[in-house]
């Protein structure tokens, strides 16, 4: 599911580097053309479950490393637009290469090792790693999360979340800041804790 | 490309305007001429050669059995507008020496998911009948076609002096096919690739790029095949092709790997960028300067594209080309006005202009008070939602009518627009052909007036004369139509969405408009009354699309039982909603070849 994929993107959110330097002036809870988004870790409850006015304004995304215990995993359908209008095909008449390429690298693959399968998920639809982690668990339903593994309880295995970036390097899923990692991901790979040895640098516990 | 853009010299039609059987040329064998008879059809045959129109060529192929015999030895490009309007084997029957085919599929509505999958519309049953028939076909362009790997390769493989291939919102095929015709058409010259569906596993993808066996590429458009491809072989075959006017490359194709093409290639004249951005791995970091000097170099680009993952500031870099470019895509780039301006105030000789809506009403501005040539405009949405922000409105239309007095073809999205700024524009661009307005939100009215919008297309088909093609938007009434029934006399293809009251629009359109040839029609009240209007006037046309409108069962068979020559297709492809009698997709042509043989379970031919 990609809803997201209808929201308004900002300009401002391809330019993750500079927003987290920037200094800004800006009403705790961050504006759309603040970016200064990165720097709040506590969000009110009410900001992140207000979703009366979806694509024309208020960007619900928010920055945070795994551990963020925020309320924002109960607005799970976070940047979901209004059911105002039920959604018709095909309307507004764009051909879907055109909206593929607008919407672009945000769409991503999830491999697990050892499974034949692969999955996609849109990671513009998530705000961040926890509710990434959840769509996980749901997506792959032999999961739970345990201390930001995802864990065959079944099998007894676990499985490490890494990524591959822009760069060919492969990563660990929570090491930098939310909105970095959702442009830099090229895609997902949920790597076995006995293989995941190599991966640069380890996040502390 | 669509056909209001085609140069009428290009193609020719098979199919003639009254279907009448009886007249000469395919079909049964007729006895040869006497031989003074011959001679005049030879010498008929050498005048006749010089003919290109399409057009022409048909009103010739009229006049007697003799002309239609010369003038169909005589056709080197063949047009088949709706590949199920005749057979394969009637056309190669009749037109034998075919060196250039261009065949289209699909109705247009195809492109927005209303014509569900496996519809139909695919090239296997006109390549068997084209390999033995056309054994020195040169040049082929499908247009939404579905065309496997196995095709592409038996294509390759049947034609030794193939040189042109074209695909256009095709799909059914990946890089294996690619790869056959990259390996076997020994002389190829063109390969575009232009917006089909081309997904693949990484596990399957071919490495098609390093197949190529020709040395005279003239042409390699691949912009939207979504993988990435060898780039060190893209860059020897740009190497060793001199004749490389055109290149368009993927998003995969970092602007390193760009500059170090360009490098190769000063001498191109079409330029599809790539990515255009920052990073993916590869290619190395690229100063601005050292690309701008690139584009110094490239002295005969005239057409610029691509800028899918654009980096702002490596924008400017091509201001060296901006002078001479007639032609520049931005519509993948998500720029404003500020951005916009110090390049766009170079482009003096543009002519084609695409864009996003991102450049707001003051980028438009600018581009009015510089791109004085200015023949087409595309403005396309970021946010492709109906309750989108919207960033261009009626502001930005008035500035292009008053800046961009000679322009021919505009689409444009938007959220706000007003009669006034509509019939303005028909007041200031005499030459438009091609009007496209697409209000996104539906049944929008007037934002200022909040009333239909029926006055300001009024105003189009009343002053823009030459218009051949219209698509409407927002809130209108069957008015609105009534203006199109009376003014639009020259109008060839419209596209109607929401909108109208009653079968009374319909019946204004169909009645009024004796030269329309496709009408595309959604989500609006016209019904059996509508339909059946329009007897009179489908032979004449291409097609007739239909959906979510108000047609019943009755009627649709009704226009099937009155014209044979008609294929009446009810599509259903959704059965939990279907109630036995509303037709909720309905699409009409006409067809010497009857009802088709390769119909899936969900389409019922009336």
């Amino acid at each position: 599911m990609s809803t997201m994929s209808e929201m308004e993107r900002s300009s401002t959110e391809m330019e993750v580097g500079y927003e987290e330097t920037a200094l800004t002036l800006g009403l705790p809870g961050g504006s759309r053309a603040g970016g200064s988004d990165q720097q709040e870790r506590k969000h009110g409850f009410s900001e992140t479950a207000d979703l009366s006015h979806g694509s024309s304004g208020i960007e619900t995304r928010r920055g945070g490393d795994l551990g963020d215990e925020s309320p924002d995993c109960a607005a799970s359908g976070a940047g979901r637009p209004p059911a105002s209008k039920a959604r018709v095909v095909g309307w507004p008449p764009v051909r879907s290469y055109r909206k593929n390429a607008l919407r672009s690298c945000t769409y991503v693959k999830v491999a697990v090792d050892g499974a034949p399968y692969l999955r996609k998920v849109d990671l513009e639809t998530y705000s961040g790693y926890h509710q990434l982690l959840i769509a996980l668990q749901e997506m792959f339903s032999c999961f739970t999360i345990r201390d930001r593994r995802l864990v065959d309880l079944v099998k007894g295995t676990d499985y490490i979340p890494t990524y591959e970036d822009k760069d060919g390097d492969w990563m660990l899923v929570g090491d930098v800041p939310w909105k970095m990692f959702v442009a830099s991901c090229k895609r997902l790979r949920l790597m076995k804790s006995s293989e995941a040895v190599n991966i640069a640098p380890r996040a502390p516990q | 490309m669509s056909e209001d853009e085609e140069d009428e010299t290009r193609g020719g039609e098979e199919k003639r305007r009254s279907p009448d059987p009886g007249r000469g040329g395919g079909g049964g064998a007729n006895p040869p001429p006497p031989f003074s008879d011959q001679v005049l059809e030879n010498v008929l045959e050498n005048v006749l050669q010089f003919l290109d129109s399409r057009r022409d060529r048909n009103a010739v192929s009229l006049v007697c059995r003799s002309w239609c015999r010369a003038e169909a030895q005589t056709r080197r490009d063949l047009f088949i507008g709706n590949c199920y309007a005749v057979s394969p084997a009637r056309a190669v029957e009749r037109f034998r020496r075919v060196r250039a085919l261009v065949l289209k599929g699909k109705p247009r509505f195809a492109d927005f998911n209303l014509v569900p999958p496996r519809w139909g519309a695919g090239f296997y049953p006109w390549l068997a009948a084209l390999a033995p028939a056309y054994p020195w076909l040169e040049r082929l362009c499908l247009k939404r076609m579905s065309i496997s790997d196995a095709d592409l390769s038996l294509l390759a493989l049947s034609f030794p002096t193939f040189r042109d291939l074209t695909l256009i919102c095709c799909d059914g095929f990946g890089t294996a096919g690619l790869a056959a015709i990259a390996e076997h058409c020994r002389h190829l010259r063109v390969l575009d690739l232009i917006e089909n569906d081309v997904e693949e596993e990484e596990e399957e993808m071919v490495d098609w790029v390093s197949r190529f066996s020709t040395t005279s590429l003239e042409s390699l458009v691949f912009d939207f095949v979504g993988c990435a491809v060898n780039l060190d072989a893209l860059e020897a075959l740009v190497a060793r092709s001199p004749s490389l006017r055109r290149l368009r490359v993927n998003q995969h194709v970092s602007v390193g790997h760009l500059r170090r093409l360009m490098e190769r290639a000063p001498q191109l004249t079409h330029l599809g960028t790539g990515s255009f951005g920052e990073g993916g791995g590869g290619g190395g970091e690229v100063e601005v300067a050292d690309l701008e000097a690139a584009f110094a170099a490239s002295r005969s680009l005239v057409c610029l594209s691509g800028f899918r993952d654009l980096a702002p500031e490596y924008l400017p870099a091509i201001c060296p080309a901006c002078a001479n470019l007639a032609s520049l895509n931005l519509s993948y780039a998500d720029i404003t006005a500020e951005q916009l301006k110090p390049v766009i105030i170079h482009c003096h000789n543009l002519q084609t202009f695409w864009v996003l809506d991102t450049v707001g009403d003051e980028g438009l501005q600018v581009v009015a008070a510089t791109c004085k040539d200015l023949r087409e405009l595309r403005v396309f949405p970021l946010d492709v939602t109906e309750d989108s922000e919207g960033s261009v409105s009626d502001v930005g239309l008035v500035a292009i009518s008053q800046g961009c007095r000679k322009l021919r073809s505009i689409l444009y999205f938007c959220q706000r627009m007003t009669n006034a700024a509509v019939a303005t524009m028909s007041e200031n661009c005499q030459e438009l052909v091609v009007f496209r307005l697409c209000i996104m939100g539906r049944h929008r009215p007037d934002h200022l007036t909040r009333e239909p919008m029926d006055e300001g297309f009024g105003a189009i088909v009343m002053n823009c004369k030459k218009l051949t093609r219209l698509a409407v938007s927002g809130l209108l009434t069957d008015k609105a139509f009534g203006y199109i029934g009376m003014y639009g006399k020259l109008l060839r293809t419209l596209s109607v969405a929401f909108a109208g009251n009653s079968d009374l629009g319909l019946r204004y359109v169909l009645e009024g408009c004796p030269k329309l040839q496709k009408l595309e029609i959604r989500d609006s009240p016209f019904g059996d009354a509508g339909l059946l209007s329009g007897i009179h006037h489908y032979y004449n046309m291409r097609f007739l699309w239909m959906s979510s409108c108000k047609l019943s069962l009755r009627g649709c068979k009704e226009v099937a039982q009155r014209l044979p020559h008609l294929v009446v297709e009810w599509i259903r492809d959704k059965p939990e909603e279907d109630d036995g009698e509303a037709v909720e997709k309905l699409y009409v042509y006409r067809s010497l070849a009857g009802r088709r043989n390769d119909a899936p379970p969900f389409v019922e031919i009336l």
